[in-house]
């Protein structure tokens, strides 16, 4: 809008004009709309504030909403890059392919989970399998899986979260989780409850980890147990970890490759690791 | 017409509009709200835009929410279990799609991909399919399965609330209702005597410097906002409850009941004391003339004198428990159960509706369920404010 107007008015005066269209044409080149995955939306933010100090004509928008949101918005071209804590959906992939655009994927960060039980519980470590039943009730007691007996309290994420649809569709299996499951609206509020509750167990975001709740290794079909550290997950023995995801229109690659390159590049990347996510090397 | 006059009409006008402007506004709302509410049953069992398909040789004609969700959560695992033929059953989601097929084979533009659903439900005859109902619409070997709208039975009197369970989500709202009514139920039972005993303390026992320390700060509590006696409940109020009643989970009923009774204390002691205070000088002095004790007079006199204005209080107080949202949020734990005891962790629907209205896609069947909570809530709140009319005017003599 504001662009058209700096280009219109000036037509009285033509020396004016060309002033005006260098600086409506100019920022232009440099301003981009980001969109989508909260989970994503504090790394690009740290990571948008690093960047303009390198590049101050440069222009971000970022805004959350969830990664949906961001995909569905790049369809409509109402942004440039789509931050995603999930792969794009076959169904959005379709979309995009009938309206005739071509996306590409860049992996920014990887997001790992961690399995947290309460400080004195003596279990240390448990299978994907075991925690599938745990968390879809069909494990009720600690001294099933080598504990005390002790009834298991199980928290979980409020269905809005990202975080929910990846534990479901890594650790579940797509199941559903159970009904009984007590879910909360924060992680802050998952890290208080499973520290004061002796029979809880729940799952956080590495960076969230700290020394009042304990962290479980954990194996998938066929593997070891790996313990959720940064390390670990970087080179794909902890098995709990998604990738987050830009996307972008291939038309925009000029326009929005400078700040993807600014994120993988090892300044960004030690942004990554002091957001508490895992970097991708 | 003289200035003074014009000034009157004028003002009198502008209090008539703003008194109908209101009015409409509130009807509106709640058209709205209703409007959004009724939405909910007009959607189909499957998520919009997607549909279920089987094998041409399978019977099933349709399948309940219920047991679409028991399937895909592998809990039914053979066809006879739900009256069709003795054949394991095997799910399919889109997504597996990718993993069974290379980019070529689905086509550029995923222009083979119906024909790839359908070849993967023709081949196996236990096969059961949740794929965008554009791609398989004119697949011959396949049949899809009917399509049902969302029953009102199934969501006012169903008990498993998964509003986002994919192929269908289930939408039973019984654990939130009784939910919140438990624990508005037991808020009144800890606030009401408390509330009680503090209006008689402040009205009629304290001496008036005491009741000049004491009310500013009950009021005070009146300043707390929810959010922070939420978070004072889960780190003081929940890890008391369980270790006092030796409890697996602390996050109860009983500690959002606590929470609610704390928040509706301040408006039941206030409106209560305001009521025993206006009882007339000359009752209590023809009571005590009469060689009533001071309790006595308390009992017999003073308590039935404003006992309206004492139930008003209560009421008042309790209806803005009903609707609070971010301390019952923090401190019950948020398990969509049927609750079976207030030491039970359970999920109220003011908690749910502003944990998952964010998220939720705006006009879809989540989102409506979402208005509905809304309208009964609001069908809650208007009882309640019924019978605050109907005591207050039942004593106005």
């Amino acid at each position: 809008m504001n662009k058209h107007i700096r280009m219109k008015r000036p037509q009285t005066n033509p020396f004016l004009c060309v002033l005006l269209a260098l600086f409506a044409v100019a920022p232009s080149l440099s301003a981009q709309r980001i969109k989508g995955s909260d989970t994503v939306l504090p790394l690009t933010q740290e990571a948008g504030e690093a960047f303009l100090k390198i590049h101050p004509r440069a222009s971000l928008t970022v805004t959350g909403g969830g990664s949906g949101v961001g995909l569905s918005a790049l369809v409509e071209g109402v942004t440039d890059i789509a931050m995603a804590s999930r792969k794009i959906k076959f169904g959005e992939q379709m979309k995009l392919k009938r309206a005739g655009q071509e996306v590409k994927e860049v992996i920014v960060a990887y997001d790992a989970l961690a399995v947290i039980v309460n400080p004195g519980n003596p279990v240390s470590r448990l299978t994907r399998a075991q925690l599938e039943a745990i968390f879809r009730g069909k494990i009720t007691n600690w001294k099933q899986v080598g504990g005390e007996d002790r009834k298991i309290v199980v928290y979980s994420r409020e269905t809005s979260s990202g975080t929910y649809e990846f534990f479901k569709e890594s650790v579940l299996g797509n199941k559903n989780y159970m009904s009984s499951i007590l879910s909360m609206p924060a992680t802050g509020a998952i890290i208080q409850s499973v520290r004061q509750t002796p029979g809880a167990i729940g799952y956080v975001g590495l960076a969230y980890l700290n020394p009042h709740v304990k962290a479980l290794s954990v194996a998938y079909e066929g593997g070891g147990f790996y313990a959720p550290t940064v390390t670990n997950s970087m080179n794909g023995k902890y098995p709990i970890v998604r990738p987050l995801y830009y996307y972008y229109n291939v038309k925009d690659e000029a326009l929005v490759r400078p700040f993807i390159d600014y994120l993988l590049s090892p300044a960004g990347q030690k942004l990554v690791r002091d957001g508490g996510f895992v970097p991708l090397k | 017409m003289n200035l003074k006059q014009f000034c009157e009409v004028a003002m009198r006008r502008i209090l008539t509009v703003s008194g109908f402007t209101t009015s409409i506004v509130i009807l509106l709302i709640i058209t709205f709200l209703f409007a959004e509410a009724a939405g909910l049953f007009r959607n189909k069992v499957v998520e919009e835009g997607y549909t279920l398909a089987v094998n041409r040789e399978n019977p099933v004609e349709n399948l309940s929410a219920e047991q679409i969700k028991l399937i895909f959560d592998e809990e039914i695992t053979n066809w006879k279990q739900i009256g069709g033929i003795d054949c394991p059953i095997a799910t399919f989601r889109l997504e597996q799609l990718t993993e069974l097929y290379t980019e070529e084979e689905l086509g550029e533009n995923y222009e083979r991909a119906g024909d790839c659903i359908a070849e993967q439900v023709e081949g196996q005859r236990g096969m059961i399919a949740f794929v965008p109902t554009d791609l398989v619409k004119d697949q011959e070997g396949i049949r899809l399965l009917e399509e049902r709208n969302i029953k009102a039975g199934d969501v006012l009197l169903g008990d498993e609330w998964f509003p986002t369970a994919t192929p269908s989500p289930l939408f039973g709202i019984l654990p939130l209702v009784s939910g919140t009514l438990w624990v508005t139920f037991f808020a009144i039972l800890i606030a009401l005597p408390f509330g009680l005993a503090v209006a008689i303390y402040l009205s009629e026992v304290a001496d008036e410097r005491i009741r000049q320390v004491l009310k500013p700060v009950i009021e005070l509590l009146n300043g707390i906002p929810s959010v922070v006696l939420g978070f004072f409940g889960l780190a003081v109020v929940v890890p008391f409850l369980q270790q006092t009643f030796d409890l697996p989970v602390g996050e109860t009923g009983l500690a959002g009941s606590l929470i609610l009774a704390l928040m509706a204390l301040p408006t039941i002691i206030t409106v209560g004391e305001d009521a025993m205070r206006s009882c007339p000088v000359t009752m209590r002095e023809a009571s005590l003339a009469l060689g009533a004790s001071r309790w006595q007079t308390i009992y017999k006199v003073v308590v039935p004198y404003s006992i309206s204005g004492i139930t008003s209080g209560v009421v008042l107080g309790i209806g803005r428990a009903v609707g609070e949202t971010m301390a019952v949020l923090m401190v019950t734990g948020n398990a969509a159960v049927m609750p079976h005891s207030i030491l039970e962790p359970l999920r109220t629907i003011p908690a749910t509706i502003a944990a998952e209205l964010g998220e939720a896609p705006a006009g879809g069947a989540h989102y409506q369920s979402l208005f509905l909570l809304g309208v009964i809530l609001f069908f809650i709140t208007f009882f309640i404010n019924l019978c605050v009319e109907y005591i207050s005017s039942r004593n106005k003599r």
